[in-house]
């Protein structure tokens, strides 16, 4: 057993432990923690998988925006600190099956598949990534580029007009609107 | 350095992975909770196509580009979802999955 | 033959007003569809007159015989090689006689409605439905299958219902409008049971060569129907019988007779056309086509003569009794159609040239002029007196001078007074009764007798028998009517010239069994003894009923209880209404409504509910909440998976 097998089963047992904390704990905002800790064992994978970039982009994405909107979201939407309720027994035991059975199910083909790994090295440079994103020629990225460029417009876009606010809910949030029709919001607590 | 961990065994990790992030969508019930899952199905996605590049073919760079097109979609789908989120909990008061059953029967 | 084809428009021409006054009228055609009505008709009149004297006068003659001409034949049905529907028409004396005497009459009819009938709300649905009545009547006599004969029999039988029960909104008019249908639907049934057997073994549903098959005696066809029996009788005899049902039933005989008096309840111009000339005659008409197979067959004939003449005794009775006079004019029709069935009765093959069916049939051509003149004066009395019941009229022919002389002519015709039509049809009837069945002939001329006694006690009551103190009440009451328009009057006008002058065609020249005019001669001494009897008939209803006294009276009240159940019709509707009510409805009726509504009803219910049930079950499933939703889908997944990759190769 050498260092990198050492190393790759510490990170591995850190990433499946967050998971699995995350999606069991009942306080949402452990459970976003958890999650920011199961993302950046995630980003330790890719370090010793050497494709830093890859890593990188975890990181700055994952772990810096998406973690940190959740946490937003869950300001947003309700008291942090109220415990979630639990999952019914029937649910919790058909899920752990369903989960088992997936489990056991994918493994059993993967490792019977019998993968040949090739033995040169896997080489990520910057710069490589770089030119083949932005080349018209074989294996250029440039077309998905664009489309993505599209989608997070549209994306922006459409979350900009969801999470507004309908014209007539432009008072103050803080006074409930008692007076119009019951299925008007009744804003309670200060934002 | 050597490729001493089989490529299995970093399938195992996005299974598994994978597997956990599908039992938190079917058992919680926050809609927050549940998006969280989402994400962590997502990133065994990444990881299985970071591993299957590394292992078997080297000398290509798909894998990664893959996994940096679906970092990109999960963004934008975590911020939509985050709308959709908020905007659900204006009409419904809460963030519960039991409470939007309107399409009961 | 080419120069027939028009005879095609004379009916075609009413189906066209038909669908276009009853599609069309009630937005369209409100005021103006009695013109149509009436114009179409004249048209209908008119070539049908033209048909007539073309078939009598020009060409119908070959060597001196009438010759049947099918002028149009087209194959619509084929059951089999030999047996298939045809629709066609045929041209032959009858049929001649009959499209004249249907179209002239349903022309009277349509003219006397205009004035009658102005005002009425459903205008232009009634002459729709006289049309579609005459495109029936017209569309029978020209049948040349007897499949098709039957198709428009019971598309008379619809029309006829139509218009009994016009003024739908009186109760009494739809129970006699289903009366009406229900008991000639009965006797159809008959009519068609004697239709398969006698097309099963003659081989054909085609008139012609139905009787060519079944008339000469060494043909396989006839040997077939008359050695194949049941219940000791041969085929052929209940083939005949069963379709003179039918016949008995469109003709109210014995005891089909009771949809009659209650089709009263229609407007009388309706009772004029059709449940007096028209179709009414079906019967008749229907016997006397299929006269040929009839003839050598005794048992069937002596049948049709016995009803006919037993019904015509029944009738007369009857008659005598009743105080609506449509009633009274509903039972003479059943008597004097009586007299035309046993007229064909007593026609035998080779006995003084068929003398009886050629009464029959001038009887039959007599009889629609003067009864249809005698119900449409009904109704122009009904019309000015706004009653049925001869206690409210009297004295009348004050206030009503056309109507009482056209009444007088037409009760004089049909009392067989000479010079009027009706003596001569009746004659030639009492001559082939004298010379086949004596008591027949003697039942005939107690029936004439009776004849002329209720028809002038009818007459005598309606227009003199003026109540005397209430003579300035009808001052006052009677000037508000008047006699009725000029529409109304002139069908009774040329009726009343058409009974003065109808005897005096020479019937036998035209119309006869085989299809040779005969000279027909004129017996005198013996019509010396009808005559006197008629005109012994009229002294005792004149003496009776001229003036109001209480002779009636006392005679009836003598009579007691024969007095009683003849003015109760013999009581055949309570029988009737028992066997129905008592019997079929409670031994029948109930339990299959039982049966429809628990075991079949129930049966679909119990599918119904059992589909609710089950859906309730499985409803479930559509719960609204989306991680049930998840796992279902990977279920899905993992289910096939399994499937695609271990056992599904």
């Amino acid at each position: 057993m050498n260092a990198s097998q050492i190393i790759f089963y510490g990170i591995s047992a850190f990433i499946l432990g967050a998971g699995m904390l995350a999606v069991t704990t009942t306080k949402v905002f452990r459970a976003a923690i958890w999650l920011l800790f199961a993302l950046i064992g995630i980003a330790a994978l890719y370090f010793w998988m050497q494709v830093e970039f890859i890593a990188a982009v975890q990181i700055i994405v994952y772990v810096g925006g998406i973690v940190v909107l959740i946490i937003f979201s869950i300001f947003l939407t309700q008291q942090s600190g109220k415990e979630m309720p639990k999952p019914s027994t029937g649910r919790m035991i058909s899920s752990i099956l369903a989960a088992l059975f997936g489990l056991i199910f994918s493994y059993h083909l993967i490792s019977h598949y019998g993968f040949t790994p090739s033995a040169k090295q896997f080489v990520v440079p910057v710069a490589e990534i770089g030119t083949q994103m932005l080349s018209t020629t074989e294996y250029g990225y440039i077309l998905p580029f664009e489309v993505v460029s599209f989608l997070l417009l549209a994306a922006m876009i459409g979350c900009i007009v969801i999470a507004m606010k309908s014209p007539e809910d432009k008072t103050n949030q803080v006074f409930s609107l008692s007076e119009s029709s019951p299925s008007e919001p009744k804003i309670i607590g200060e934002v | 350095m050597m490729n001493s961990v089989p490529l299995e065994h970093i399938l195992f990790v996005s299974t598994a992975l994978f597997f956990i992030g599908m039992y938190g969508l079917f058992t919680r019930r926050n809609l927050i909770t549940i998006l969280m899952s989402i994400e962590l199905i997502l990133n065994s996605v990444n990881i299985n196509f970071v591993a299957f590049n590394k292992y078997l073919y080297p000398a290509k760079l798909d894998g990664v580009f893959f996994a940096i097109f679906i970092i990109t979609i999960a963004a934008a789908e975590a911020a939509v979802a985050i709308a959709i989120i908020i905007n659900l909990y204006r009409s419904h008061q809460s963030i519960d999955v039991e409470d939007a059953a309107e399409l009961k029967f | 033959m080419s120069n027939y084809l028009y005879i095609i428009l004379i009916f075609l021409l009413p189906l066209a007003t038909f669908l276009l006054l009853g599609l069309f009228g009630r937005k369209y055609f409100k005021t103006s569809a009695g013109f149509i009505g009436t114009l179409s008709l004249l048209t209908s009149t008119v070539l049908s007159l033209k048909a007539a004297y073309q078939y009598f006068f020009i060409d119908g003659k070959v060597d001196g015989v009438y010759q049947k001409i099918e002028a149009i034949k087209f194959t619509w049905l084929q059951f089999s090689p030999g047996i298939s529907i045809d629709m066609g028409i045929i041209i032959d004396p009858i049929s001649v006689m009959m499209i004249l005497v249907v179209s002239f009459v349903s022309l009277m009819v349509h003219l006397f409605s205009l004035g009658y009938m102005k005002g009425e709300e459903r205008f232009a649905t009634y002459y729709a439905f006289l049309s579609l009545f005459t495109f029936s009547m017209l569309g029978l006599v020209l049948s040349t299958n007897i499949f098709q004969l039957y198709i428009f029999w019971e598309l008379v039988g619809v029309s006829s219902f139509l218009l009994i029960g016009f003024y739908y909104q009186k109760a009494s008019a739809v129970a006699a409008s289903k009366k009406a249908f229900i008991v000639t639907r009965f006797a159809d049934l008959g009519f068609l049971i004697g239709i398969l057997i006698l097309g099963f073994y003659g081989g054909t549903l085609d008139i012609g060569t139905l009787i060519q098959r079944l008339t000469s005696a060494q043909s396989a066809e006839y040997i077939g129907i008359t050695t194949a029996s049941f219940l000791g009788i041969s085929c052929l005899t209940w083939g005949l019988v069963l379709i003179f049902i039918g016949g008995a039933g469109k003709s109210a005989m014995f005891p089909l007779h009771i949809w009659l008096p209650d089709a009263m309840e229609g407007p009388t111009p309706v009772s004029a056309l059709i449940h007096a000339a028209t179709m009414v005659v079906a019967g008749v008409y229907l016997v006397a086509r299929l006269f040929p197979i009839y003839s050598i067959e005794e048992s069937a004939l002596h049948i049709v003569m016995y009803i006919g003449a037993f019904s015509a005794l029944l009738a007369a009775i009857i008659a005598c009794t009743q105080t609506d006079i449509k009633r009274v004019l509903a039972y003479s029709t059943m008597s004097q159609i009586g007299y035309m069935m046993f007229a064909l009765g007593v026609s035998q093959n080779g006995v003084e040239n068929n003398l009886g069916f050629t009464a029959s049939m001038f009887h039959l051509f007599t009889h629609a002029f003067f009864k249809s003149l005698l119900f449409l004066g009904a109704g122009a009395v009904i019309h000015m007196v706004h009653s049925n019941e001869m206690k409210d009229m009297g004295g009348l022919r004050k206030w009503m001078p056309v109507t009482h002389f056209a009444f007088l002519i037409a009760c004089l015709a049909i009392a067989g007074i000479p010079p009027f039509a009706g003596f001569f049809s009746k004659e030639e009837i009492l001559l082939a009764a004298y010379h086949a069945d004596k008591m027949i002939y003697g039942v005939a001329l107690f029936t004439a007798a009776l004849t002329a006694f209720y028809m002038f006690r009818l007459y005598f009551s309606i227009f003199w028998n003026a109540p005397v103190q209430t003579e300035s009440h009808d001052n006052a009451h009677h000037h508000h009517h008047s006699e009725g328009t000029m529409t109304m009057k002139l069908p009774l006008i040329i009726l009343t010239i058409c009974a003065m002058a109808a005897g005096f065609i020479p019937f036998s020249k035209f119309i006869t069994l085989s299809g040779t005019p005969t000279e027909s001669h004129m017996d005198i001494t013996f019509s010396i003894a009808p005559v006197l009897l008629a005109i012994l008939g009229i002294a005792v209803a004149m003496k009776l009923y001229k003036n109001a006294n209480d002779i009636p009276s006392r005679i009836a009240s003598s009579m007691g209880g024969f007095y009683t159940a003849a003015k109760g019709k013999f009581y055949v509707d309570k029988v009737y209404l028992f066997v129905t009510k008592k019997i079929v409805f409670n031994l029948i009726g109930r339990p299959a409504a039982w049966i429809d509504k628990n075991i079949v009803d129930g049966l679909i219910n119990f599918i119904a509910s059992l589909t609710a049930w089950i859906s309730s079950l499985i409803k479930g499933i559509q719960s609204g909440r989306v991680q049930n939703y998840a796992l279902y889908f990977f279920g899905g997944v993992a289910g096939l998976s399994l499937i695609f990759i271990y056992w599904w190769k």
